[in-house]
């Protein structure tokens, strides 16, 4: 065949599978605060309004060294993770009971689904005339924000199982319990992790709300304490600790997926 | 002669549904012998899956019964192995777990629960896949999977709906060797559904031919072929008179179930 009638075929998906550097990620960060650093430095912004990223770091840095920055910070996580532990628990322990029993499911999904588009937060007050003003009611509201969405999707996680798989494990042997336990709990995981990942943002909401309501400690009362006294530099502190905290949540929630869920 | 292993007496399905009574099977009966290979043929929506789920367990009969090795069933059970027309392997487990998800019920000690998983994925040709998930598995080698996990739990019988059906031509026919090359060695009974009037003929000693719906027992015919076979049983003379014969059986069918 002649040389020139050879055709060069050239693959039209071929940008679905480039294969990007991982410095690409370092890369867009990376610019954006040097950016920001030279706004700062060459006073196009007063640091009143936006501090220079080192101005930030520096500031975090000491009030790590003074020691101040650790009690607001045990605070929160003390409050967040004992919340999110409580309502992440019984929003799997109810989704597979209502997921599993049609009684329970026809009597108590229509609740569920009634309350769950209620911000929580609207019902701190409430919850503060109940249970007083201590940590009880903070870790209450943190763990009915979590509550909702891994119930709902646990429960929609349990509904979704191939009824197949079931038909399966029963022609082996299995038992009620063991059908919960080795099919419809499995199978309904990724649905329970999406739920958990979910929560994780919403529980992070409440935690800066519920301590900016009614806190004397925390991330999110030392914020609003800054604002009022207009130190932004210290007030960006508190912010890039949230959202430390955000990203070092998902990250742990994204390595207990891998590790549970290694089938994906 | 033997007592048979399982016997259909009877059975007959009746579903209730919002626009009325469905008659899924009529009164049926027929019997399979320990180490037998029954195959079942019919036309599409004549009730196969439904003698198979009543024998399984996972279905009452609204009449008659069904014993297994003389003992009446009641309800599923690991005395009879099933695999399924759509792939129910468990995702989440590997390859080897699956294999052993009966046999960890049954609390077999997990050094034996290796040995047996070990013998069934040389026995189905893919040893080497034990860590491998079911997503990363084509279709036939799912369905082999099936198998082997359907047989390591060591059931008195094999219950196979269409096990192939959803697989192409040349995957079909190489699984059909496979298993007849599994079935050899194992010696089990199995009773076999399929709408392929090669495949029941290739695989089976005998066959059931069935009626549209409501399904019935239309006639049994013996397969004069010789044991053990191969894919060049499929050319000779006897083979082929036989395809003609329930081809023209199934035909018929097919045109009640098409315009009644
Ligand atoms: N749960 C059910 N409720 C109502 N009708 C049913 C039910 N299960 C099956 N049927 C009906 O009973 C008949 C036989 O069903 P069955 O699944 O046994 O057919 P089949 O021979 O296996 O068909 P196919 O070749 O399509 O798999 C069908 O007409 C079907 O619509
Ligand atoms: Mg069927």
């Amino acid at each position: 065949m002649p040389d020139k009638q050879r055709q060069v075929i050239t693959n039209r998906v071929a940008f679905l599978e480039t294969k990007i550097p991982s410095y690409a990620a370092v890369l867009g960060i990376t610019v954006l605060l040097v950016l920001w650093e030279i706004v700062c430095r060459l006073g196009i912004v007063p640091p009143l309004f936006l501090p220079a990223p080192t101005a930030i770091l520096t500031a975090g840095w000491d009030m790590l060294v003074s020691g101040e920055l650790y009690e607001d910070l045990a605070a929160s996580l003390v409050r967040i993770g004992g919340g999110y532990a409580v309502g992440a628990s019984l929003g799997i322990i109810f989704g597979l009971i209502l997921g599993f029993s049609r009684w329970t499911d026809a009597i108590l999904t229509p609740i569920v689904y009634s309350i769950y588009p209620i911000p929580k937060i609207a019902l701190l007050p409430l919850i503060i005339l109940w249970l007083g003003i201590g940590e009880t009611p903070k870790l209450a509201i943190i763990a009915l924000g979590v509550f909702f969405p891994v119930v709902i999707n646990t429960f929609s996680g349990v509904k979704n199982v191939d009824p197949m798989l079931i038909k399966a494990a029963v022609t082996f042997g299995s038992n009620h319990f063991n059908v919960i336990r080795k099919v419809i709990l499995p199978a309904s995981l990724p649905m329970i992790f999406a739920g958990l990942k979910l929560a994780a943002g919403t529980s992070l909401l409440l935690l800066v709300s519920a301590e900016m309501i009614a806190a004397q400690q925390g991330i999110g009362s030392m914020v609003l304490h800054y604002g009022n006294l207009m130190i932004t530099t210290k007030l960006m502190v508190g912010v890039l600790v949230l959202s430390l905290l955000g990203l070092t949540f998902n990250r742990v929630l994204q390595w207990l997926e891998r590790k549970l869920v290694p089938w994906k | 002669m033997t007592t048979p292993k399982l016997v259909i007496d009877n059975v007959g399905k009746v579903f209730s549904t919002k626009s009325g009574k469905v008659t899924a099977l009529d009164q049926t009966s027929f019997t399979v012998q320990e180490g037998e290979f029954v195959t079942i043929l019919g036309p599409s929506g004549c009730g196969k899956s439904t003698i198979l789920r009543v024998v399984a367990g996972l279905e009452e009969p609204t009449t008659g019964h069904v014993y297994l090795d003389g003992k009446e069933i009641h309800g599923p059970g690991p005395d009879r192995g099933m695999v399924f027309q759509s792939y129910t392997l468990y995702p989440w487990l590997t390859v080897k777990q699956n294999i052993t998800f009966g046999l960890d019920l049954k609390g077999v000690p997990k050094k034996q629960q290796d040995e047996i998983a070990q013998h069934y994925l040389e026995l189905i040709g893919l040893s080497g896949f034990d860590k491998h998930y079911p997503i990363q598995l084509s279709g036939g080698m799912k369905q082999r999977v099936a198998i082997a996990r359907a047989l390591a739990n060591e059931p008195e019988i094999l219950l196979m709906d269409e096990p192939f059906g959803a697989l192409d031509a040349q995957t079909r026919a190489i699984m059909q060797e496979i298993l007849l090359k599994v079935w050899e060695e194992s010696k089990k009974t199995i009773l076999f559904i399929t709408h392929d009037v090669e495949e029941s003929i290739f695989l089976g000693d005998s066959i059931y031919v069935m009626t549209a719906r409501p399904g019935r027992l239309k006639k049994n015919i013996k397969v004069p072929l010789p044991r053990p076979r191969d894919y060049q049983n499929k050319s000779s003379e006897e083979f082929l008179a036989l395809k003609l014969e329930l081809l023209e059986l199934i035909r018929e069918e097919s045109l009640k179930a098409v315009k009644p």
